[in-house]
């Protein structure tokens, strides 16, 4: 009964006996091909459903982006190497987190830390940057309740800022993890599975900086 | 729960040419630090969605450059708004291509059947919701509420 209560964790079980079996198999990268992916589908799909919310919050910011209700538009606020510097640290962090990656499939655990304090680092250094540019709008009464094209402005760039917030949560989590664990099959996995989310957050960072604030601007 | 922590504290096997062949600084395999474009390109279509320092290194390069044209066409004014906005946007959709191919490491393999369908599924949906809703209230505006059509 336990054992199919959660398909997941029944996975993740078979996974670490594999791995207690052959501690070595997974010096070989092409051993863990097959089950990884299996793993990470369930994580995927939420990835996929995270990607229709956003969707629909970028669909009402593009009906809205006109609603300027008399307030600035985006022309007038939009500060673009600001927005230039955040993207910046964005891509920076994806590029660390990826070279974390690389560090767990060669089991160098000291180096993973580092990429993912690194990584860490970027996302504070964004999200300091973003909550300043906010608290700068709403100081200058420009708040998300000035026009319809602000509200749509802070829904969507806060929605974003908040799941950065929450990979930040996780990040630091991951670190406990590693601190306590090392690099076990389940923190392989749970690493993974924040991989695919950090690179998420990046590509929907594209769309933000482009439609929002290169558009906003053009 | 101790045979997990010894697995990862086992001193690890290191054959005389890992060490020796590994730049310092880096932190991989030796192979993926020499991987040629034609290793990186079986890599890709392997189902191994793991990528190596030289995939993340050239998608992060394309990431910036892709980064950098709009970013220069929009600040110096390069196009007129008209062009200016299909460009920024195709630039925008090569970018996200590029960050699934090399940071997702998204491919076309067997094992990411699921993967792909459940994207192409998503896909769908967000062109219907994104499409649909500019379509329908930009309708809505012109139709009922014409004095408030932005210019243009």
């Amino acid at each position: 009964m336990s054992k199919t209560a959660n398909p997941v964790d029944g996975l993740r079980n078979e996974l670490t006996s594999a791995y207690d079996h052959d501690p070595h198999a997974h010096h070989h990268a092409g051993d863990h091909h097959d089950e990884a992916p299996k793993v990470t589908l369930g994580f995927w799909i939420y990835l996929m459903s995270d990607c229709i919310l956003f969707a629909s919050i970028f669909a009402v910011f593009a009906v809205l982006k006109d609603a300027t209700a008399g307030g600035p538009s985006g022309h007038e606020i939009f500060d673009l190497p600001y927005v230039a510097v955040e993207t910046a640290l964005l891509l920076v962090s994806s590029l660390t987190y990826g070279l974390a990656m690389i560090s767990m499939e060669a089991n160098k655990l000291k180096a993973v830390f580092v990429w993912l304090i690194a990584t860490g680092l970027c996302g504070l250094g964004f999200l300091g940057m973003e909550v300043h540019e906010f608290a700068k709008l709403i100081g200058e009464g420009n708040g998300p309740d000035r026009s319809g094209f602000l509200s749509a402005f802070f829904t969507l760039v806060g929605t974003h800022g908040l799941h950065v917030t929450s990979g930040m949560i996780w990040l630091i989590t991951m670190l406990v993890h590693l601190k306590r664990r090392g690099l076990t099959p389940a923190n392989r996995i749970r690493l993974m599975e924040l991989s695919l989310f950090w690179h998420f957050l990046d590509i929907i960072w594209i769309g933000v900086f482009t439609i929002v604030y290169l558009m906003g601007a053009a | 729960m101790s045979k997990e922590r010894d697995d990862f504290k086992s001193p690890q096997p290191k054959s005389a040419a890992t060490t020796a062949a590994r730049p310092t600084g880096h932190v991989t395999r030796p192979v993926d630090v020499n991987a040629t474009a034609a290793e990186l390109a079986h890599h890709a279509h392997d189902g191994a969605g793991h990528g190596t320092v030289g995939s993340y290194l050239f998608g992060f390069v394309l990431s910036v450059v892709l980064t950098a044209i709009p970013f220069a066409m929009v600040m110096m004014h390069l196009l007129p708004a008209a062009t200016l906005v299909p460009v920024i946007i195709g630039v925008g959709v090569v970018q996200i291509v590029i960050h699934l191919v090399y940071f997702l490491h998204m491919n076309t393999s067997s094992s990411q059947g699921w993967n792909n369908a459940a994207f192409v599924f998503t896909l769908i949906i967000v062109g219907i919701l994104v499409v649909g809703s500019i379509w329908v209230m930009y309708h809505l505006n012109s139709n009922m509420m014409p004095g408030m059509m932005p210019v243009g």
